[in-house]
């Protein structure tokens, strides 16, 4: 059973400084064609101040900390039994090579399906820069099975 | 976008077949380094036959078959729901249809709906992009 006490938990914030190595790395791992995410030259053509981060670069800002799964093992679950159900990204603002982003996150639901054998975890973030503008705000949906 | 009415789809997007390198290198760029995607001993372990794909990296591909059409400034909501395990071999295909369109005093709004296919026409997942044009 998961301790739905935990719900609406909520974990320090962390900060990433979106360097253009890391975009690029990125853009690479995920095949994209467009320049505005790894030719600096061309995001400037484009209108951009940098490197344009990709639509689910912020997934990055979540897996770089001491501690990415502490939320999976405050709940007691065995970190190998997770999979991701679901992603949501809502967009306020474009991010940037450059930035400080800040992410905030907190456990927003847990619920069970199938007679407790599928445990839901529900994982809210928002993700500010550094002139304080909230740029997105993400939703993870996981399961232990 | 050329057409931008209900009922018009995206031009589909085929991703080179899931590879080893392909799952590493996003495991190391996206700091997801979860060894149920690059450690077959331990996806058998937890009873895989195989590694399985980052869903994220399937959502990160299907992401381009929308920014190819729009600009990325223009998307404001994007969101999935994984239904399938994404494997090594595996040759993607992403879509994409307009389910809605409304246009409001300054911008037109779309709604897309996405999903990701393999060869066998297993479903990947479902999801969803919307869209804010501003009026020209």
């Amino acid at each position: 059973m998961l301790d739905r006490s935990l719900i609406n938990k909520r974990y320090p914030p962390i900060s990433f400084n979106i360097e253009k190595q890391r975009l690029r790395f990125f853009a690479k791992a995920t095949g994209q064609t467009d320049p505005v995410y790894f030719d600096e030259q061309a995001a400037k053509k484009n209108g951009h101040p940098s490197l344009l981060a990709p639509p689910t670069f912020l997934t990055v800002v979540g897996h770089e900390q001491d501690e990415p799964y502490k939320y999976i093992t405050d709940l007691g679950i065995d970190f190998g039994k997770i999979l991701h159900a679901g992603q949501t990204y809502k967009y306020h603002y474009p991010v940037y090579a450059g930035n400080v982003i800040k992410m905030e996150s907190q456990i927003i639901d847990l619920y069970e399906k199938k007679k407790g054998t599928l445990q839901f975890i529900e994982f809210q973030s928002t993700y500010t820069n550094q002139d304080n503008i909230m740029v997105a705000e993400s939703l993870a949906t996981l399961v232990a099975r | 976008m050329k057409k931008l009415n209900i009922g018009d789809e995206l031009p589909g997007l085929v991703i080179k077949p899931i590879t080893r390198t392909n799952l590493a290198l996003y495991a190391q760029a996206s700091g997801d380094h979860n060894p149920i995607h690059i450690d077959p001993d331990h996806a058998k372990n937890v009873g895989l036959s195989d590694v399985i794909a980052h869903g994220m990296l399937v959502m990160s591909y299907l992401g381009q078959a929308i920014t190819n059409q729009v600009k990325q400034s223009n998307i404001i909501e994007y969101g999935v729901k994984f239904s399938s395990m994404t494997r090594i071999g595996d040759t993607l295909t992403c879509k994409g249809l307009i389910v809605d369109v409304r246009q409001t005093d300054t911008r037109k709004l779309l709604k897309i709906e996405l999903k990701v296919f393999d060869q066998n026409n297993d479903q990947k997942l479902i999801g969803f992009s919307k869209i804010a044009l501003s009026k020209s």
